[in-house]
């Protein structure tokens, strides 16, 4: 008896790791492999040509935070690298705010349409994600840059003169991403407040709430879970942005992003780029480890 | 007693092809201390009136004032009222106690009467144990007194209450029937109450207004209502009724002599501002008949079905004429069944019982 039931137990287990073995191989060499791989060539010598020397070195994480002066080979922070993790952090950030404010009444305005109208509402939203987002970023730059419609139609109301410069700038990086990445704070806002009972707003109404006092007592605390969420979904690749801030930054404005893929290409510095890489990882844990703990840590209000 | 609510020609149209007419030149005055009740069936535009007293819903046409007091004008969080949901619509993200401390913290009162009024409520619908308790934890009948223990306690001038009792089993009504009674005689504040159950009007109720079709039939108390009712719709939805074809030979003020179609004359009340003569319609209670012997009856007629219910016993009489007539005869042990069906039998009801309806 005794062998029976254990050799039916085996065959289960290995039915069930031939079950899982498809998801393993994906999560083992599509996510934890090449993760892997760019964690070992960050602590490598960079080859002549592109590639790695198969030589262990500290210098592409020394490269990442620190220079030396080529003139007087003095030790300094590395001012170029610290200020594109500064304007990458600071970008992200802003165009999570600026997506949630504007994705907010968007995604209120949606769910509280009649059910037939939402569909159709949120087609027009998801629309743009059919298109190549080159296109769509060479768009906008189409409307903003200095014979752009934009400028264009200033200059013909007389509102102003001389066109505006608003290309290759930070405002128009931002600009950029707040456009490409709102659908992603919009969608999970609106299926959280497609789920919110809408009694219990008129329940606020009724016991003396204004709107505004409805909107932070009662809405927000039960639409959270998508706040959350969107904010993740836009911050995360914001963070690791290419190819907005190359084509409206016009190539220096850097983020990230570009950084590392200078290193891949022109740069020849394969280490230096992983261990940006790794960086770039690292500071995105952190932001949504600190994220989540404050969203998640708002006790609800005492009475 | 002063007048809390007045309605006056109130009209909700909501546009589409054709416009629905919601509510239909509605007039109605509720009040002070009274529990009024709007009763009619689904559709029958109370539920839209209440919405109007609260806020929720704006209407086309007609004024509302509380006290004197314009209430069109002010937004839902201005209005002097609460209301206690159908589906309760407490916060889930929020305790029991929060819950009920919501309005009163709204209203910008101070935290030391705040925490003593929402104890307060919290043992008057006896929930004080579970005060810290997120509202998914307790039970649906612990979530209602949580909705009107946080409808209460803003001390209202008028509590709204949109068919709170629906969702609640049948022996709980029963038991929060009775509470809500209780606690609209001890706290002195107006209820006006939705409901399409006619028991739970009838046992409530101070005055109730019938209402059908975006229309108000009848205004009464609810022995009014059940006793005199004004229309056919009226007797219909409210309890059991035998309808009666008849004529007016006769007026006296509000009794009128009427022949029954078997010939034979009988006094009947006649309904308010109803025509008193010509062809009507006679309304007799199955309880308020009698079954009997034919020659003593007032009409005739063959004995169907006989229907065994404990209390009493429902007799179903073919007239006649045709017409189907139900007798609903209180059971004695000591009383032997007297018919069966197939029988030839009379059936009886006394002078001034009828009641004459208006169409």
């Amino acid at each position: 008896m005794a062998d029976l039931s254990s050799a039916a137990e085996t065959q289960a287990s290995r039915r069930r790791w031939l079950l899982l073995a498809p998801a393993l191989f994906i999560l083992v060499f599509a996510a934890a492999g090449p993760l892997l791989i760019t964690l070992v060539y960050s602590f490598l010598t960079p080859g002549d040509y592109g590639g790695v020397e198969w030589q262990a070195s500290w210098q592409a994480w020394f490269n990442v935070f620190m220079e030396r002066d080529i003139f007087d080979d003095t030790l300094g922070w590395s001012d170029a690298h610290l200020s594109i993790f500064w304007r990458s952090v600071k970008l992200s950030l802003m165009t999570t705010v600026l997506c949630l404010f504007f994705g907010f009444p968007t995604a209120y305005f949606i769910a509280t349409r009649p059910k037939k109208q939402r569909d159709l509402w949120m087609l027009l939203i998801i629309i743009p994600f059919w298109t190549n987002l080159l296109i769509r970023t060479f768009a906008v730059v189409e409307l903003i840059r200095a014979e752009g419609t934009v400028n264009t139609l200033l200059i013909w109301l007389g509102i102003i003169d001389s066109p505006i410069h608003m290309l290759f700038t930070e405002f128009s990086i931002l600009l950029g991403m707040v456009y490409v990445y709102l659908p992603l704070m919009v969608l999970p806002l609106y299926a959280s407040m497609e789920r919110l009972d809408f009694s219990l707003v008129e329940a606020g109404y009724d016991l003396y709430a204004t709107r505004l006092k409805v909107l932070r007592r009662v809405i927000l605390p039960l639409v959270k879970p998508g706040v959350i969420a969107g904010s993740i979904l836009v911050f995360v690749p914001s963070l690791g942005a290419y190819v907005t801030p190359r084509v409206m930054g016009g190539g220096n404005q850097l983020m990230i992003g570009n950084l590392i893929e200078l290193q891949f290409g022109q740069g020849r510095n394969w280490p230096l780029g992983a261990a940006l890489s790794i960086t770039l990882l690292a500071i995105v844990m952190v932001a949504l480890m600190a994220y989540v703990r404050a969203a998640g840590n708002q006790e609800p209000h005492r009475v | 007693m002063a007048t809390a609510i007045s309605v006056r020609n109130l009209r909700k149209v909501y546009p589409g092809q054709p416009p629905v007419v919601a509510l239909a030149d509605a007039s109605i005055d509720i009040k002070d201390n009274e529990f009024f009740t709007l009763l009619g069936p689904s559709g029958c535009g109370k539920t839209t009136l209440l919405r109007m007293i609260a806020g929720f819903e704006h209407p086309t046409a007609g004024s509302l004032t509380m006290h004197g007091e314009n209430l069109l004008d002010l937004p839902p969080y201005k209005r002097p009222v609460n209301t206690v949901f159908q589906s309760y619509a407490l916060f889930p993200h929020l305790t029991v106690a929060q819950n009920i401390g919501f309005g009163l913290e709204m209203l910008g009162k101070p935290k030391a009467e705040i925490r003593q009024t929402v104890d307060e409520m919290m043992a008057l619908v006896k929930m004080t144990e579970m005060a810290d308790r997120q509202t998914g934890q307790i039970s649906g009948g612990q979530q209602q007194r949580v909705a009107l223990a946080r409808a209460l306690a803003p001390k209202p001038r008028v509590l709204l209450l949109d068919e709170p009792l629906s969702a609640l089993d049948f022996k709980l009504r029963k038991d929060m029937q009775l509470e809500l009674k209780r606690l609209q005689k001890e706290t002195g504040i107006t209820f006006v109450f939705v409901t399409h159950d006619q028991e739970e009007a009838l046992t409530m109720s101070d005055r109730i207004a019938v209402m059908s079709a975006g229309e108000i039939r009848q205004i009464g108390n609810p022995r009014q209502i059940y006793d005199q009712p004004a229309e056919r719709f009226v007797a219909d939805f409210i309890g059991d009724t035998n309808f009666l074809p008849a004529e007016v030979i006769d007026t006296k003020g509000q009794t009128v002599t009427i022949r029954l179609s078997s010939g034979k004359e009988i006094a009947a009340r006649a309904a308010e501002g109803g025509s008193h003569k010509g062809k009507v319609t006679l309304a007799v209670r199955p309880e308020h008949a009698n079954i009997g012997p034919e020659a003593d009856g007032l009409l005739g007629g063959t004995l169907g079905e006989v229907v065994y219910f404990g209390t009493d016993t429902h007799y179903h009489v073919a007239l006649e004429d045709g017409t189907g007539f139900v007798v609903r005869q209180q059971n004695r042990p000591d009383a032997a069944a007297q018919f069966s069906t197939g029988d030839r039998v009379g059936v009886h009801f006394a002078p001034g019982i009828g009641q004459v309806l208006k169409d």
